[in-house]
């Protein structure tokens, strides 16, 4: 157990928690303004498969990263569409579609994959850091912390937006009353359609955003089915967080340690299953659900369709 | 008596034009060529029956239908209303019938509710706002107190000025406002509305309660199977005195002669006085509480050391102002709520642990006040909905399989005794008027093997007839041995009814009054706490 501990193992494991941690991060802070303006968005998922596949082309023929990730949102945004076609205007069932679009999406992705790339897995180059000073000379955490992607840190700066935006200003109000009760917010005048549908959209935007970390940051590849579940550990982590954007934060960094846990126990070579390894993520999910999910707050009107003026 | 007949100036500039409304839902004519003029600085009552299309009118109004024939002329123009934000902006404020505010959020958040995203949440004007919006309706409210902690009285002014925080200026209609309001509540509306329509603010006062619309309104209209029925004026200084001009009202609702008579108008003129707790003592205890207390979570109004006997046959009647621990003290009785101390007995025996099926099972019946949420489910057929309560028990239900045929005869039979007016009895429930829902759950609850019914607020948002039905229901249960516990907030309702009222203030039952009709100010001044200290 005494050599697991070393510099280096601790050093990987923090730095491949916060790599890991990020595209929970957006993920599961775009579910919860989803969650907010009242609806579940179970397509997260595949709205951050597309994100990975949009977000990876455009970094592998435009030899960006920032258009990486503005296309990896961008196609967050065209699975989110679809999202409130069926779900915000038309009003249909939002666990069915949500279901359909993670499926559809794992489809689609790999087959577009394969048109694109056949059995070739091209590889970007690695990233550039953006080193912020004084704070990034600190021995170990500067590295896991300050030698990042500015996504990284946008990511974090997003938190702490969402926190103002949630509390002082009128979409935030908006949002929230959208989620109680979204008769009360239509006979004010605000559309509860329109609310909703900008809600999904932000949501697609950073699934997508997620996505496109998760491929061109966290592997430097894409790789059909590569989400593998973090959509989900984000509907999670919004539905654990009861609004606050903080404690996303906080969720998803302890499931970004767990996710790193697993690789880092097996590139250390420990004596356990793979298997049993890989468990320990969603292992942590129920574990969570079990200790906290008792108390988890969600909006009234959650998943329910509005129509006016039916009671 | 009329508070208008002196004050008002009779104004004619129109605030709103109705020209020709007509609305079909299908299978419905919801408003037929409905023509109406509301004058600026008036309270124009719209009377009617449930059903006899006001909501529908309202929501018109409001923007939250579109009309399908017809004009809607505001300040002279011709207006569409395509949405609520087009009914704001024409200066319409619209109160519902049921509250439309967020509970998780607070008051002063509730009122800014609906600011465009391009302006900064600007909590100082609002609050400036607030404070003058206070003024104007003389009330004090915490504008950081969150609105899932007020009563709901409270609730109903914050919508009120919510109606009147962008728009309303023009026009402010309230639906029903007096439905879930203490006497007390509906006096100081009355001032409420009285110091907006000196503002030149028009009223649409929406209400089944005739005294109310002629004590409060300038102006009177009837509604009639969605077709405008009359209008009439009462301080037209034609000498037709209360009585007449209430008469006449209901002969334009219900278009017969009399046949209403004043036990059904609230007037509680005529109030039979069945001293039946005379000889009460004599009688056997069917129910009784010893020291009830319970654990009132925030926001909750729990009860503190609750005592009374209800002698078998006797209607005991329980008043006070909404949220002074009547939820509790129902739920605690039928068995939804555990209690922290004392005991609960039935016949003698102790009751308290029982659960809800055992109670049933010694004929204890409960009739929530929330018909909808809690009483029915509303997407399954009134035939479903009848035999609710004996799911799985002969002859509904024979070795696991649901026997169609008995349920739907069973049904047909209780929808023709108690006049529950559905298209069939496979209709969806949820489709009825709360009046036929009621007289549903009247049928299930109020059957042979029912002895002890607890009633809460039976008639809350029910139409004249439906509540006289209610109300006959009522009687005629007494009369059969059946003990009723009758929880209301209508005073006049349970003193009519009551053979005596127990009084609830802040959880605690503060005295047992015998129900006359002099006992009001004696009540009254129980359920505010005023003769406390």
């Amino acid at each position: 157990m005494s050599e697991l501990l070393t510099e280096t193992f601790v050093t990987a494991l923090l730095f491949g928690s916060v790599t890991a941690g990020v595209p929970l991060l957006l993920a599961g802070i775009g579910e919860q303004i989803s969650e907010k303006s009242g609806v579940l968005n179970i397509g997260l998922e595949g709205m951050m498969l597309v994100g990975a596949y949009t977000g990876f082309c455009a970094a592998y023929y435009f030899d960006s990263f920032w258009l990486g990730f503005l296309f990896g949102g961008l196609g967050g945004v065209s699975v989110a569409m679809l999202m409130v076609l069926f779900c915000v205007i038309l009003g249909l069932n939002q666990i069915v579609i949500g279901i359909a679009l993670t499926l559809g999406a794992d489809g689609l992705t790999a087959l577009l994959h394969h048109f694109q790339f056949s059995r070739t897995y091209p590889r970007l180059s690695a990233v550039e850091p953006l080193v912020i000073p004084v704070v990034g000379d600190i021995p170990y955490l500067g590295e896991v912390f300050f030698h990042r992607h500015p996504v990284v840190y946008l990511a974090v700066g997003l938190v702490f937006f969402l926190v103002w935006l949630f509390k002082r200003t009128y979409v935030g109000l908006n949002l929230q009353a959208a989620g109680d009760v979204p008769a009360a917010l239509d006979v004010t005048g605000v559309s509860v359609r329109s609310t909703r549908t900008w809600a999904v959209l932000a949501t697609g935007f950073l699934a997508g955003v997620g996505g496109a970390f998760l491929a061109n940051i966290g592997a430097g590849i894409f790789v059909p089915h590569m989400i593998h579940g973090a959509g989900f550990i984000g509907i999670v982590l919004a539905m654990l967080a009861r609004g606050h954007p903080t404690w996303v934060l906080y969720g998803a960094a302890l499931f970004g340690v767990s996710l790193s846990l697993t690789t880092a126990l097996q590139v250390a070579g420990f004596n356990i299953p793979t298997d049993v390894v890989q468990m320990l993520p969603f292992t942590m999910v129920i574990v969570m659900l079990i200790l906290l999910g008792r108390n988890s707050y969600l909006p009234a009107a959650l998943a329910l369709p509005y129509i006016r003026g039916e009671r | 008596m009329a508070l208008s007949a002196s004050d008002s100036k009779i104004h004619h500039t129109s605030a709103i034009e109705l020209r020709g409304i007509s609305k079909f839902f299908p299978g419905v004519v919801a408003n037929q060529d409905i023509t109406l003029d509301i004058y600026a600085g008036e309270i124009h009552a719209l009377l009617g029956e449930n059903g006899a299309g006001k909501s529908t009118l309202i929501s018109i109004l409001a923007g939250l239908h579109r009309p399908d024939a017809g004009t809607i002329i505001i300040g002279g123009v011709e207006r569409r209303l395509g949405s609520p934000r087009d009914s704001l902006l024409a200066g319409i404020g619209t109160v519902f019938q049921h509250v439309l505010l967020a509970p998780t959020l607070s008051v002063i958040e509730n009122l800014m509710l609906g600011g465009s995203w391009k302006n900064k949440l600007d909590k100082e004007s609002a609050r400036s706002r607030f404070a003058e919006l206070c003024g104007l309706l003389a009330v004090t409210i915490d504008p950081e107190a969150l609105v899932g902690s007020l009563s709901l009285g409270q609730r109903q002014q914050v919508e009120i000025m919510r109606a009147l925080w962008r728009g309303g200026e023009r026009v402010l209609i309230l639906d029903e406002p007096t439905s879930m309001l203490t006497p007390q509540g509906v006096i100081e509306l009355g001032h409420v509305m009285k110091r907006l329509r000196e503002n030149g603010v028009a009223i649409v006062f929406v209400t089944h309660k005739l005294r109310e619309a002629y004590e409060l309104c300038d102006r009177i209209s009837v509604l009639r199977n969605g077709a405008f029925a009359g209008q009439i004026n009462p301080d037209h200084g034609s000498g037709m005195g209360e009585e007449e001009t209430i008469e006449q009202i209901i002969r334009m609702m219900f278009d017969k002669e009399g046949q209403s008579d004043s036990t059904v108008d609230n007037g509680g003129t005529n109030v039979a006085v069945r001293n039946v707790f005379a000889d009460s003592q004599t009688r056997s205890i069917s129910v009784a509480a010893k020291e009830v207390s319970t654990i009132a979570l925030p926001g909750e109004c729990g009860l503190s050391a609750v005592s009374f006997e209800v002698a078998r046959g006797e209607i005991f009647g329980i008043a006070g102002i909404d949220g002074n621990g009547q939820k509790h003290l129902a739920e605690v009785l039928a068995g939804q709520r555990d209690l922290a101390t004392g005991q609960i007995e039935l016949d003698g025996e102790d009751i308290s642990v029982l659960k809800v099926s055992e109670r049933r099972d010694r004929g204890f019946r409960y009739l929530t006040d929330d018909r909808v949420g809690e009483g029915i489910v509303s997407d399954h057929s009134v035939a479903t909905n009848l035999v609710a309560k004996s799911i799985g028990e002969n002859p509904y239900w024979k070795y696991g399989f649901t026997k169609w045929r008995a349920i739907f005869s069973f049904a047909r039979r209780q929808i023709k005794k108690y006049d529950i007016r559905t298209p069939s009895e496979r209709t969806s429930i949820g489709r009825l008027s709360g009046g036929n829902i009621q007289k549903a759950l009247f049928a299930r609850e109020m059957d042979d093997n029912a002895e002890i019914v607890l009633l809460n607020k039976p008639t809350y948002g029910l139409d004249l007839q439906n509540i006289a039905s209610a109300r006959d229901r009522i009687r005629e249960g007494a009369s059969r041995g059946i003990t009723t516990l009758l929880i209301s907030t209508e005073l006049e309702e349970l003193i009519d009814l009551a053979d005596r009222i127990g009084v609830m203030y802040q959880g605690q039952m503060v005295g047992i009054v015998e129900a006359n009709p002099g006992s009001e100010n004696r009540i009254g001044s129980l359920m505010t706490g005023a003769s406390l200290n």
